[in-house]
């Protein structure tokens, strides 16, 4: 029989990746198409961009605020001695996010085209540091945080390491790879077909970067190690693999095929699935690796039981009625203005 | 002068980035309770000057909006970033408050403000009416548990300190949530939402009847309209402020005396004690210097009595004692502008009485001039109370000394640099694109946000539930 204190973090820790993942699911498209105004840089083009995600993308930042806010009630310990370890590119993935989150409404405010251009640009810049600073969190959090007496003790770049900055590289391609697959499920044509293909050198990219990322991590700390290749634990830890290139067929045969739409997207989403699923296989149960554990980090079992009890009703009506928006702003988008 | 200190710029940080965000939430949740009405009177009168409105304002408040949500999501990270140790602390009873905001308000805002935005073309009237009537629910929501938070960290209740570790334990959440200050809080910050809106909302209906005046113009119908419903709040809401903010006197009086003490200037406890009308607080001599002050006043105000006692500064340790040099003016500067709303109010229904409401010209100047009083207000009240606490995060518990991260001050001054930097660019031409908005009259068959540019419309347009021809003029009401 498990204790409440022991079972909480544990149902806890599952709602916080549930959380982490939601975000990334949901904005990872969302910031992809940030970073493909790189090559979409046709005015009208970039209107159907940012037009598929108008009506939904404050809700899918929303779930970034949770996870935060779900770190500082429910692993306190965590959220003070990793924010201040992160802080440097904390502090620039949130004006990233600024930059692009007023350019949604500014771009459509400018009146010349030199100011367009420039939340253009805000929106680009500020999406791709977001994507590259979320990457480079999550390096820097793989790798390993200092921590003494329940606070940060590391230095100030200690996150700065080739494995970070190699991890936030890999989530800006892979954000890219998941705004190509929105956009060829969401819109028709031309931009569609560009979409498709961009789609295919960064999912190639994506997946030998997954790679890498596999190999490098048990690199990293002893631990990881036994928690993949250790016997008989690899037998339930195989499908992860597996799994990631069994999707690499189906990607290939749905991105060659004109007629269908969607199938990328879960693909490149199982991907960020699975890695995510590889993360969690590495980590648990530390949440701040190597020396906090998820009982270590967390709140009293008052808070965690206070919390618990809305988060359980509260999260499936947010996932309905996001549901909801997601299904009245559904369809193709494209540019044909037809009231004008 | 000496150089800061980390802790001072951790400080200095995090007041100037909450400073900015709270402009716009404060403006989100009176827009949002404002679009609600004129959007009920629309579909109760079907009169069109108030879809015309709705839709004027629908277009302001996605802006402001938007504004909010990014500085917002730095707020949520800034207690780890600049303030771990109190996070570590208080994490427990906060955090957990933190996130049923985001749960119950900021998923239910971001959820229905697209559709509030750019569905009514798409979900028909009744369902755009309930998404708007939702993120003006959640704007309300969001506001109770962030001064839940807030309040509980001001007079801290419902709580047991763990020997080991000095956190925080949460004993009591009803407790917690209901803490003494928080009611009182809580309608004097809804209120001042409410009047920031009304004095942004009236400032803009008489600039166009202004604007209008001086071209020998008679104004439109929504800019009459705009300019009256607003006055009708400030003369109905000023009154209420000033009430909620005599209360909210009391219960600091009640709870935290030594931030009475330093907003009032008064050094000495004692009883008919006078009201200091002006002076200079001096920390070091211990005196308020070129008082002028008014007898008997001070009791009076404060306990509705000429013989009550009030605090005064010496009655608390030196290391105890807030700031009363920056308190004692941002008081001042907070109540003299709620004196002025006050004035407005009664001066519109005066004014109204005797029918040149829209023509008398030094009151729209007046209303003009008064257009960003209730945000100046609304930071010199958070001035207030937030240094009134010092040297407290948690109020008489944790020291802010004991709350900062152990973040070097190479590191926090480069970041104070940037926010500074983004903030003045972003929101900079974030607020100028708002006064362009205001700075164009509605008018007859305004268009929505879906409509305001091409291809938005064109992302409204796709789906099944597309109606028959729906845009303008009109602006989409038909389906």
């Amino acid at each position: 029989m498990m204790s409440l204190p022991h079972l909480l973090p544990i149902v806890w820790a599952c709602i916080a990746a549930f959380t982490v993942l939601a975000y990334i699911v949901l904005d990872g498209f969302d910031l992809g198409l940030g970073i493909l105004f790189a090559v979409e840089k046709e005015a009208h083009a970039r209107d159907v961009l940012v037009n598929t995600i108008a009506p939904v993308w404050d809700g899918n930042e929303t779930w970034l605020v949770l996870g935060g806010a779900c770190l500082y009630g429910v692993f306190p310990i965590a959220y003070g001695t990793l924010l201040p370890a992160l802080y440097a590119p904390i502090i620039a993935m949130l004006l990233g996010l600024i930059f692009r989150g007023v350019a949604f409404e500014f771009r459509f405010k400018a009146h010349s085209q030199r100011q367009r251009a420039l939340w253009d640009l805000s929106f680009f810049a500020g999406s791709t540091v977001a994507a590259a600073m979320q990457g480079i969190i999550l390096g820097a959090l793989v790798q390993g945080i200092k921590v003494r007496n329940d606070q940060y003790a590391g230095g100030w770049f200690d996150w700065l390491t080739a494995f970070s900055m190699f991890c936030g590289g890999a989530v800006v391609i892979g954000y890219a790879l998941l705004g190509a697959c929105w956009l060829v499920w969401r819109t028709d044509g031309e931009l569609q077909a560009r979409a498709r293909r961009y789609a295919k050198p960064l999912a190639l990219i994506t997946i030998a970067m997954i790679i890498a990322v596999s190999l490098w991590t048990p690199e990293l700390q002893r631990q990881y190690l036994r928690h993949w290749y250790a016997w008989p634990r690899i037998l339930y830890v195989a499908p992860v693999p597996i799994l990631v290139a069994g999707l690499v067929v189906v990607f290939w045969r749905s991105i060659l095929n004109p007629a269908v739409h969607l199938t990328p997207l879960l693909c490149s989403l199982g991907w960020f699935f699975l890695c995510f699923t590889g993360l969690g296989i590495s980590i648990w149960p530390w949440i701040v690796p190597p020396s906090v554990n998820i009982w270590q980090a967390s709140s009293p079992p008052s808070s965690q039981l206070f919390l618990l009890a809305g988060a359980l009703v509260l999260i499936p009506i947010v996932l309905a009625y996001t549901g909801y928006a997601y299904w009245v702003f559904r369809g193709k988008i494209n540019n044909e203005t037809h009231y004008h | 002068m000496h150089a800061l200190t980390a802790l001072e710029l951790a400080r200095c940080q995090f007041a100037f980035t909450v400073a900015f965000h709270i402009l716009f939430p404060s403006f989100s949740i009176g827009l949002a309770a404002y679009l609600a009405v004129l959007e009920a009177l629309w579909l109760k009168t079907g009169r069109q000057v108030f879809l015309d409105l709705f839709k004027y304002w629908l277009k302001i408040f996605a802006i402001g909006f938007s504004m909010g949500v990014v500085s917002g999501i730095v707020m949520s990270y800034e207690f780890g970033t600049n303030w771990s140790r109190f996070a570590e602390k208080a994490g427990p009873i906060l955090g957990p408050l933190l996130a049923y905001e985001v749960m119950t308000a900021f998923f239910l805002e971001a959820g229905f403000l697209g559709v509030m935005l750019f569905g009514m073309n798409r979900v028909g009237r009744r369902l755009d009416f309930t998404a708007t009537w939702l993120v003006s629910i959640g704007t309300l929501i969001s506001m109770s548990w962030i001064l839940a938070s807030n309040s509980w960290m001001q007079t801290p209740q419902g709580y047991a300190i763990d020997s080991a570790t000095g956190r925080f334990l949460p004993t009591d959440w009803l407790r917690i949530i209901f803490n003494p200050s928080f009611p009182y809080r809580l309608l004097h910050m809804g209120l001042a939402a409410f009047l920031c809106v009304a004095l942004v909302v009236g400032a803009v209906g008489a600039y166009h009847l202004l604007k209008d005046a001086k071209r020998g113009a008679s104004s439109s119908e929504p800019v009459r309209v705009m300019f009256s419903m607003a006055m009708w709040m400030m003369a109905a809401v000023a009154p209420l402020q000033i009430l909620a903010g005599d209360m909210q006197g009391l219960n600091t009086l009640e709870y935290q005396p030594a931030k009475i003490a330093a907003l009032e200037g008064d050094w000495t406890s004692r009883r008919r004690a006078p009201e200091i009308l002006f002076g200079i607080p001096n920390m070091d001599e211990e005196r308020t210097d070129y008082a002028v002050e008014i007898p008997l006043l001070g009791s009076l105000i404060l306990t509705h009595s000429l013989d009550g006692k009030i605090p005064g500064l010496k009655d608390f340790p030196a290391a105890d004692r807030p700031d009363a040099t920056v308190i004692f003016y941002s008081f001042r500067i907070m109540v003299g502008l709620g004196m002025l709303m006050l004035l407005q109010g009664i001066l519109g229904l005066y004014l109204r009485w005797r029918g040149s409401l829209y023509e008398t010209k030094w009151l729209l100047r007046f209303a003009l001039a008064m257009g960003p009083a209730g945000f100046v207000a609304l930071l010199c009240g958070w001035v207030t109370t937030e240094v009134g606490r010092q040297p407290y995060t948690v109020y008489g518990v944790l020291r802010t000394a004991d709350s900062v991260s152990a973040i070097a001050l190479p590191g926090i001054a480069t970041s104070m640099v940037a926010f500074v930097i983004v903030y003045f660019i972003v929101f900079g031409a974030g607020v100028a694109i708002l006064l362009r908005m205001m700075g164009a009259a509605p008018h007859y068959g305004e268009a929505g946000p879906d409509a305001d540019a091409p291809t938005r419309t064109a992302g409204t347009h796709p789906g099944p539930a597309q109606g028959t021809a729906v845009g303008r003029p009109g602006g989409g009401v038909t389906r």
